[in-house]
C-alpha cells in the first residue's frame, strides 16, 4: 500500500469540499432570493444536473470545456501557462462539479425553512439584506447547512467518474484513493486493495457519525 | 401624522383594494380571516408589493406606482408586530431588541435597559424566546420596535394567539405600554371586541375591499351597509321593503316597522342587534307598535347569558332561515312572566338601516 493515493485524496477533498461549500452557499442564497419563478426552476435543475447525471458524463463534458484544444482549455495554457487537465487541480475540479448539487441543495432547502416572517420582520427593523443573511438566515439554517457540507465532503472523497475522465489515473499525481483500488483491483493485487478500502470505510463511518452528531446536537435556544 | 394608503393587488382567490386615510389616531383594520388585512400591513411595510396604487406616510411617499417609487422595508420607518411575533429564536431577548441599534456598546446597552424596564422584562435579558411565556414574547417584540421610534406601528392580529384568560390582562398591559409610543398606531384584526377597545377609526374590509371607513363608535353602532353590518357582528338581517318614508316591511320577519327617522328610499335590509331586543309581558305589547309575537325555536345556554332562537308565530317554519336570535341574560330570562311565546320589542334606535 502507498500512502500517496491517502494524502491526494485528502487534499482533493479538502480543498474541493471549501470550493464547494462557499458556492453552495453563496448559489443557494442568490437562487433563494431571486424573485422570477421561471428562472428560479430553470437555474435549479442546471445546479442538480450534476447529480443526476452518470458522472463519467459530467467529466465528458468537463473534457469539452477544459480540453487543451479547447477554446477555455487553450486559452488557460496559451496565456496563463495553466494546463488543468490531467492534472491535480482537475481532480479538485472533478470533485466540486460532482459534489457541488449535494450541497446546493442542503443549503437551499435550510434557507426555505427559515420562518419567513423572521426575515420579513428583519427587514421592518431596518437590517440590510447582507446583514440579516449573515445574522438570521445562516445561524438558523447552520445545521441543514452543515450537513450539507459533510455529505459533499463524502461525495468528493468517492469521486471517481467524472476525476478519471479529465484527471486521468497518474501515480502519485491525479491517483486518488477510488482510483487506486481500481488499479489494484485490475492489477489483481487485492490485498492491496482492502487496505485502501478499510481506509475510506473508516473515513465514511467518521464522516456518519458527524452527520449525525451535528443533526442531532442540540442547540441551546431550542430548550 | 398621516397615511393614506390607495392600493391594489391581484391575489389568490381575489383581488385587493384597500384605501383609506388617516390622521393621528388609533386605526383598527377589521375583516374576517383570508379577507387580506395581513397583506395590507405588509404592502405598507413595505415587505410585499401591491400592483399599483400609492401609500404616502407624514408626506413621505412611501410607494407610488405612477412615479415608480417603492421605498425599501428598511427605508420606511415603519414597527410592524407580527402575529407570531417574529423573535430571532437564536438571540436572547437583550439581542432581540437591540439588534438593529445603530450606537455604540455602551449607549446600546444603556437604551436596551431602559426598554427592558419599561415593558417590566427584567431578569429576562439573557433568556432566548421560547424560554419565557407568551405574553412576555410579545412584550419583546413590541419593545423591538418601539425602542426604533417608528413613524407607524403596525400589529397583525395582536391577541389571538393568547389563550382568552390572558387575553383581558394583556390587552391592558399593551394599551398600557402603547402610550410609551406617540407615533400612528395600525391594528389588524378579525376580533370586533379588540377594535372596539383599542381604536378610534375603523376600516372594514371585506374579502380583499374597504367596504366602510370611519369613527369605530359610529360604524359599530351604524354600519350603514350590510357587510359591514355582518362584520361588526350584527346577527339578526333581514331584508326589507320600504313602504313609506316611515314604515318597512321586514320580510324574514313577517312584520311592518314604524319609525321615527327617516327611512331611505335605497335600504334593503334590516338589521337588529341580538341583544337589543326588548322583552314584554303580554299586557305591555298590545299598546306598544313594532312588536313581534314569537315562538320559542331552540334556547342554548352561554357563559352568562342565553341565546334565544325565536321566530315570529305568523310565518312558517323556514328549518331556521327566519330565526331571530335574542340575547339575554339569565335572570331577566328565567324571571319572564310569559313562558310560551314572548313578545319581543323593537326600539327605534336598534333598528339598523342597511344598503
Amino acid at each position: 500500500m502507498q500512502i500517496s493515493p491517502i494524502i491526494i485524496s485528502m487534499k482533493t477533498a479538502s480543498a474541493a469540499i471549501v470550493l464547494t461549500f462557499m458556492l453552495g452557499i453563496f448559489v443557494a442564497r442568490w437562487v433563494v432570493e431571486m424573485k422570477s419563478e421561471r428562472a428560479k426552476m430553470v437555474l435549479d435543475g442546471i445546479f442538480t444536473l450534476p447529480l443526476v447525471l452518470p458522472p463519467t458524463v459530467m467529466g465528458f463534458l468537463l473534457l469539452i470545456v477544459l480540453g487543451v484544444n479547447r477554446p477555455v482549455g487553450k486559452f488557460l495554457l496559451q496565456f496563463l501557462g495553466i494546463k488543468i487537465v490531467f492534472s491535480w487541480t482537475a481532480t479538485v475540479i472533478a470533485a466540486v462539479v460532482i459534489s457541488f448539487p449535494l450541497m446546493y441543495r442542503s443549503a437551499r432547502s435550510a434557507f426555505e425553512q427559515v420562518d419567513p416572517n423572521l426575515i420579513m420582520a428583519a427587514k421592518t427593523l431596518g437590517l440590510s439584506d447582507n446583514r440579516i443573511f449573515w445574522t438570521i438566515t445562516m445561524p438558523l439554517a447552520l445545521p441543514g447547512v452543515a450537513g450539507g457540507g459533510i455529505l459533499a465532503f463524502a461525495r468528493g472523497l468517492g469521486e471517481f467518474g467524472a476525476t478519471a475522465m479529465i484527471a486521468g489515473n497518474i501515480a502519485n499525481e491525479t491517483r486518488t484513493l477510488p482510483l487506486a483500488i481500481y488499479s489494484e483491483v485490475a492489477a489483481g493485487n487485492m490485498q492491496t486493495a482492502s487496505s485502501y478500502v478499510i481506509i475510506v470505510l473508516l473515513i465514511s463511518f467518521i464522516v456518519v457519525a458527524l452527520t449525525n452528531y451535528f443533526s442531532m446536537k442540540e442547540r441551546k435556544y431550542l430548550k | 401624522m398621516s397615511l393614506i394608503v390607495d392600493i391594489k393587488k391581484k391575489m389568490k382567490g381575489f383581488s385587493l383594494e384597500i384605501a383609506f386615510k388617516t390622521d393621528g389616531e388609533y386605526i383598527g383594520i377589521l375583516g374576517a380571516s383570508g379577507s387580506g388585512k395581513s397583506m395590507t400591513l405588509k404592502c405598507i411595510a413595505g415587505v410585499e408589493t401591491p400592483d399599483e396604487g400609492q401609500i404616502v406616510l407624514n408626506g413621505k411617499v412611501l410607494f407610488d406606482s405612477e412615479k415608480r417609487i417603492n421605498l425599501k422595508p428598511q427605508d420606511r420607518n415603519i414597527g410592524f408586530l407580527f402575529q407570531n411575533y417574529a423573535l430571532f429564536p437564536h438571540m436572547t431577548v437583550e439581542e432581540n431588541i437591540g439588534i438593529a441599534l445603530k450606537l455604540s456598546k455602551e449607549e446600546r446597552k444603556q437604551k436596551v435597559d431602559e426598554m427592558i424596564r419599561a415593558f417590566h422584562l427584567q431578569g429576562l435579558e439573557n433568556k432566548y424566546p421560547n424560554q419565557i411565556s407568551g405574553g412576555q414574547q410579545q412584550r419583546v417584540a413590541l419593545a423591538r420596535c418601539i425602542i426604533y421610534k417608528p413613524d407607524l406601528l403596525m400589529l397583525d392580529e395582536p391577541f389571538s394567539a393568547l389563550d382568552s384568560h390572558l387575553k383581558d390582562q394583556l390587552q391592558n398591559e399593551v394599551l398600557d405600554l402603547l402610550k410609551l409610543y406617540d407615533g400612528e398606531v395600525l391594528m389588524v384584526s378579525h376580533s370586533r371586541d379588540e377594535i372596539y377597545r383599542f381604536c378610534e377609526k375603523v376600516v372594514i374590509i371585506d374579502k380583499g375591499k374597504t367596504v366602510l371607513y370611519g369613527d369605530t363608535k359610529q360604524i359599530f353602532k351604524q354600519p350603514k351597509l350590510y357587510t359591514a353590518a355582518i362584520i361588526t357582528g350584527c346577527k339578526n338581517i333581514s331584508r326589507c321593503e320600504v313602504l313609506s318614508p316611515h314604515s318597512v316591511y321586514v320580510v324574514d320577519w313577517g312584520i311592518i316597522l314604524e319609525t321615527e327617522k327617516e327611512i331611505p328610499q335605497n335600504i334593503k335590509y334590516i338589521g337588529v342587534h341580538a341583544h337589543e331586543f326588548q322583552m314584554l309581558d303580554k299586557a305591555l305589547a298590545k299598546d306598544e307598535k313594532n312588536v313581534i309575537k314569537c315562538r320559542i325555536n331552540r334556547i342554548v345556554e352561554g357563559v352568562s347569558e342565553f341565546t334565544v332562537h325565536l321566530e315570529n308565530e305568523k310565518t312558517e317554519n323556514k328549518n331556521g332561515i327566519a330565526d331571530i336570535l335574542y340575547k339575554v341574560n339569565k335572570d331577566q330570562w328565567n324571571n319572564r312572566e310569559e313562558k310560551e311565546s314572548l313578545y319581543l320589542r323593537i326600539p327605534d334606535d336598534a333598528i339598523l338601516m342597511l344598503e
